[in-house]
């Protein structure tokens, strides 16, 4: 859990100035590098696992290939024994010997390729489970440095400008007024179209002599005629 | 993927949003390049997306350390820790001395999601600073 201790630390320590790295770039050059190592170890390895598990296949192979030999000799000695020539008996016995020398150090070679296939296998996950750590690692200081990098481009950018970043309280607000304006003005221009519609109608009825009527100077003399 | 392709997407969106949002993209330079997405009727609290080897992280400020209120900082912090996981597709993060939150997306993230994710970190960041303006001067 080295990388994230170190990044804490940096924080602490205050290096999170810009052009100040979490870890200086010096160092992220040598952990890069020992990935690129890992990662030539893990093919190398890999390479080798093929080349010793394809022996082992080949000393299995020749482990049963000589366990058949041997086993066809023995029918050879029996029945050389049954016909009681004991001189070919003894020639295949012989052979047979020989054959179980073999099979022997075969079967040790293959055991060794076993053994060696084992821990290639083990080196091989054990290489790939340090690369993924590694790689992980190397991405939390590339992140880190990477906001930091953003972060000072954000800051200069809003110090060279005439803009800058609100307080939030304030930003908010500015922005709820103008959601607010917007909303009023949806609002009355529904209003004034919906007293539009009403005033043309209004318009079409007065025409048609229907609702109230315009008030004008025959009406306004029936009306004082009609006090007297 | 870079914030390039991000800009065009975004800014050529116009009505077509699939968020109801729109977009005026203004990309910062520096050493690590910067995607400053305005969101239209927002533009106080702009997001910022970068692009890293694996990821695009998208940042909005909340408030800076000198806007909160001292004696609340701890009940603060319980409440970002408490509403992370409730909060969709962002988390509550601390660059320097500013509170943030951020959403990180895969860089085969398509167009669409990284709208998306843009969208609700929007939606989110306003939806915070309104619920945790207790915490604040």
């Amino acid at each position: 859990m080295g990388i994230l201790n170190k990044i804490l630390t940096a924080f602490r320590g205050g290096a999170t100035e810009v052009g100040q790295g979490i870890v200086d770039a010096n160092s992220t050059r040598i952990f890069e590098q020992e990935i690129r190592d890992a990662e030539n170890h893990l093919t190398k390895a890999k390479r080798e696992l093929t080349d010793v598990m394809a022996k082992e296949m080949q000393a299995s192979r020749e482990v049963d290939r000589l366990k058949r030999s041997i086993s066809e000799h023995e029918g050879y000695a029996t029945q050389a024994l049954e016909k009681e020539n004991e001189a070919l008996a003894m020639e295949v016995a012989e052979k047979i010997s020989q054959l179980d020398q073999e099979l022997a150090e075969q079967e040790a070679a293959n055991a060794n390729f076993t053994a060696h296939a084992t821990r290639l296998k083990d080196l091989v996950r054990k290489t790939e489970r340090q690369l993924t750590d590694y790689q992980r690692q190397l991405s939390m200081v590339k992140t880190t440095e990477s906001v930091q990098k953003a972060t000072a481009s954000i800051t200069d950018s809003f110090a060279g400008s005439s803009s800058k970043l609100l307080n939030a309280k304030d930003s908010l607000e500015r922005i709820k007024a103008r959601q607010q304006q917007f909303d009023d003005r949806l609002v009355a221009a529904e209003q004034l179209a919906d007293e539009n519609s009403d005033k043309s109608l209004h318009d079409k009825l007065a025409e048609a002599g229907i609702g109230e009527q315009k008030s004008n100077a025959n009406a306004v003399l029936d009306r004082l005629k009609a006090r007297k | 993927m870079n914030i390039h392709t991000i800009a065009n997407h975004l800014n050529d969106l116009c009505d077509k949003s699939h968020t109801g949002l729109q977009f005026d993209c203004y990309p910062i330079d520096g050493e690590v390049e910067v995607l400053q997405v305005n969101i239209v009727g927002r533009e106080e609290i702009p997001v910022f997306v970068s692009v890293t080897e694996n990821q695009v992280l998208c940042i909005s400020y909340l408030w800076g350390e000198d806007e909160v209120n001292q004696d609340r900082r701890l009940a603060m912090f319980e409440t970002m820790l408490e509403l992370n996981i409730p909060m969709p597709l962002s988390s509550f993060a601390k660059i320097d001395d500013k509170y943030v939150i951020y959403g990180a997306l895969s860089v085969q993230s398509d167009m669409q999601e990284i709208e998306q994710e843009l969208s609700v970190l929007s939606d989110n960041c306003l939806e915070v600073i309104d619920e945790m303006v207790e915490y604040l001067k």
